[in-house]
């Protein structure tokens, strides 16, 4: 077969033999027979390859190493062979090949140690990027030529203006979940026209902000983490820094104030969607007509549900747009850290949006919101 | 899994030059970057490409790759044709070249010792893991980097170690053809100085054919068996400096006349003469 190793093994009557290697020495060559030598008897008293018409240096190496292991001499080699041994010799050494295996018991604790230590130094990251930017703001707030107005409204377009179909669809079709099994439900007691109630308050309440917010959060936080943490890994917010421009002024105030601000009108818009999705079934599967369940929903819903729906959204953008630019900024090293970073943006936004919501929907009753 | 059918021969001894390239066309929309540019390397030089900046010196390099399809013209790498080959078919010449890229282009999320045995996985999976990790430390050493760099990411190093370090993983299959795109940019003269000489070695024990661009003078006076100028969307002119300086292309006069050109020169002149 051409492109083979081959090899034989002469026994040279004083216990040990001799081993000859025949055709290609080459890394395409050297896979299949390189086990089988390495099982051979260790010792041999030459290795012949005058025989081999061609090598490199991974053949170089694995002649090298079978001479090494029985200590034996290499006979036969071309000039380039020569060259190329020389050059492996080159490279010998005993060091470690992989990295040093810790055992289980000693890497669980190790590694909850880190978690630990990681956790006290990641508050003291939170506080200080707080800190910067409330710096950030009152810097703006002195010289306000320095605001970034088109970083602002661009921004606002990506977050907001852009993200329109896409919360309009989704709220649309919870609008109609929502009327359809609530009309299921109270069918029981008799109470479809009940129906408007719960469509209204809880999309004006609740759903309309939060699913925004969790949109927003999926759509605008884990972009706000992917861009900042490549502009980091790209040197660019080092490059900002050095010609004077604050990256917190520049880039992570602008997508905050973006941010805070759509909430409000996307988590309005979303639940007038919804309430449209409702009143659509209303209509067609529960036989209101559509201009009355918008009526009936003024009458029904109290003013204060609108007002707890636009308390909250701009807190949830800000949470949103907070953990996407805190993580962003957390970037360094290679790029599966910007994945990391902004998966974790997103969780830590929505966990948090969540908590909040709960801590809202407690707040608001005992003030008398209910 | 490679999908590279097991290519037979490695023809190392083989004469006929590895890259040919006929009437090469690079067009990017409007833009012609390359206009019937025609280049053959001989087999075991180390071919050095000059030209301005945007000349397309990387254009033609990816061409020569096929990371680039070019608009028209032919190019036969190591007797195979390249052009008209889908990117990501068998091509069967990628097990016999390296290439090293501008910035290492090292996989971030490996370290070293298996940036350079990535290739050897891919293309001879029967090389047992131990040999593997053997062979990719003694790549790393040839590179001229520390053993222990073995073990670091590629961000716990300097710009002049990921270029070794690329070297490394270019050099990992032993090949017949080596692509260098700018290796001395952003090094020190010393380390530069050591990456010229270690090319020369290398192309000297392994038989190498290599395709270097550049745009240090001194490597192109050190080592470089011929140059290749880039300039007007061909290669006006292939040779050994004295030869390109006789052309009297203004261009290639300005290259090699100036300032820069004569300090090398003169750097070189000094040398033969100790």
């Amino acid at each position: 077969m051409q492109g083979a190793l081959t090899y034989t093994l002469d026994d040279d009557g004083a216990g040990a033999s001799r081993l000859v290697l025949e055709g290609q020495l080459l890394v395409s060559s050297v896979g299949p027979v390189e086990a089988e030598l390495d099982a051979l008897d260790p010792k041999f008293s030459e290795i012949d390859i005058a025989a081999v018409d061609e090598i490199d240096t991974v053949g170089a190496w694995v002649v090298s190493r079978l001479a090494k292991r029985s200590d034996c001499p290499i006979t036969g080699a071309s000039d380039t062979a020569k060259h190329l041994l020389d050059a492996v010799a080159d490279t010998v050494s005993d060091g470690d090949l992989t990295p040093e295996h810790v055992p289980v018991w000693e890497r669980v604790p190790l590694l909850l140690g880190g978690k630990v230590y990681q956790a006290r130094s990641g508050f003291f990251g939170v506080v200080s990027f707080l800190g910067a930017i409330i710096l950030g703001f009152a810097n703006l707030a002195r010289h306000p030529s320095r605001v970034p107005i088109r970083a602002v409204v661009r921004q606002m377009e990506m977050v907001g203006v852009s993200a329109l179909p896409i919360i309009g669809l989704m709220s649309f079709l919870i609008g109609i979940v929502i009327a359809q099994q609530g009309a299921v439900q109270l069918s029981q007691f008799g109470a479809e026209t009940l129906t408007v109630n719960l469509v209204g308050r809880i999309t004006l309440r609740e759903l309309g902000v939060l699913m925004t917010a969790i949109m927003v959060a999926g759509r605008s936080g884990s972009a706000f983490a992917a861009q900042i943490g490549t502009m980091k890994l790209t040197e660019e917010v080092d490059a900002m820094r050095t010609i004077g421009i604050s990256p917190i002024e520049r880039l992570v105030i602008p997508r905050i104030i973006a941010c805070t601000f759509m909430m409000i009108i996307l988590g309005f818009y979303s639940s007038v969607v919804g309430i449209i999705g409702g009143a659509v079934i209303g209509q067609f599967a529960l036989g209101i007509p559509f201009f009355n369940f918008l009526e009936r929903i003024q009458e029904v819903v109290p003013l204060h549900d609108v007002w707890v729906g636009l308390v909250k959204a701009p807190v949830f953008g800000l949470i949103v747009a907070l953990a996407g630019c805190y993580h962003g900024m957390q970037v360094k090293g290679n790029s599966e850290e910007v994945g990391l970073r902004t998966t974790m943006a997103v969780v830590s936004a929505i966990f948090a949006v969540i908590v909040l919501d709960a801590f809202f929907a407690v707040f608001f009753t005992e003030v008398g919101w209910g | 899994m490679a999908y590279e059918e097991p290519e037979a021969p490695h023809g190392r001894f083989s004469k006929e030059p590895p890259i040919v390239v006929k009437g090469l066309v690079n067009r990017f929309g409007d833009f012609t970057v390359h206009d019937g540019l025609d280049l053959t390397v001989n087999r075991g030089e180390i071919l050095g490409v000059v030209g301005g900046s945007g000349t397309g010196k990387s254009v033609m390099m990816r061409s020569i790759i096929g990371l680039q399809k070019p608009t028209a013209g032919d190019i036969d790498v190591l007797g195979r044709r390249i052009t008209g080959v889908d990117l990501d078919k068998r091509i069967g010449v990628r097990r016999r070249w390296g290439v090293l890229f501008q910035g290492g282009a090292l996989f971030s999320t490996l370290t070293v010792g298996e940036n350079v045995e990535v290739p050897l996985k891919e293309f001879y999976p029967d090389i047992s893991p131990q040999l593997r990790r053997e062979i990719a430390r003694f790549k790393v050493l040839l590179s001229g980097l520390p053993e222990e760099a073995a073990l670091k990411y590629p961000s716990e190093l300097s710009g002049g170690m990921k270029k070794r370090a690329g070297l490394a993983r270019a050099l990992a299959l032993d090949p017949e053809l080596l692509f260098l795109d700018e290796p001395t940019a952003g090094l020190d003269p010393i380390g530069a100085a050591a990456f010229d000489q270690q090319t020369k070695d290398l192309k000297e024990t392994l038989g190498l054919t290599v395709f270097l661009i550049t745009h240090d003078l001194d490597t192109l006076y050190e080592i470089c068996d011929r140059v290749a100028v880039l300039a007007d969307k061909k290669v006006i002119a292939v040779g050994t400096i004295p030869e390109l300086l006789e052309t009297g292309h203004p261009w290639i006069e300005e290259y090699f006349n100036g300032p820069r050109g004569r300090s090398a020169q003169a750097a070189q002149t000094r040398e033969q003469s100790d």
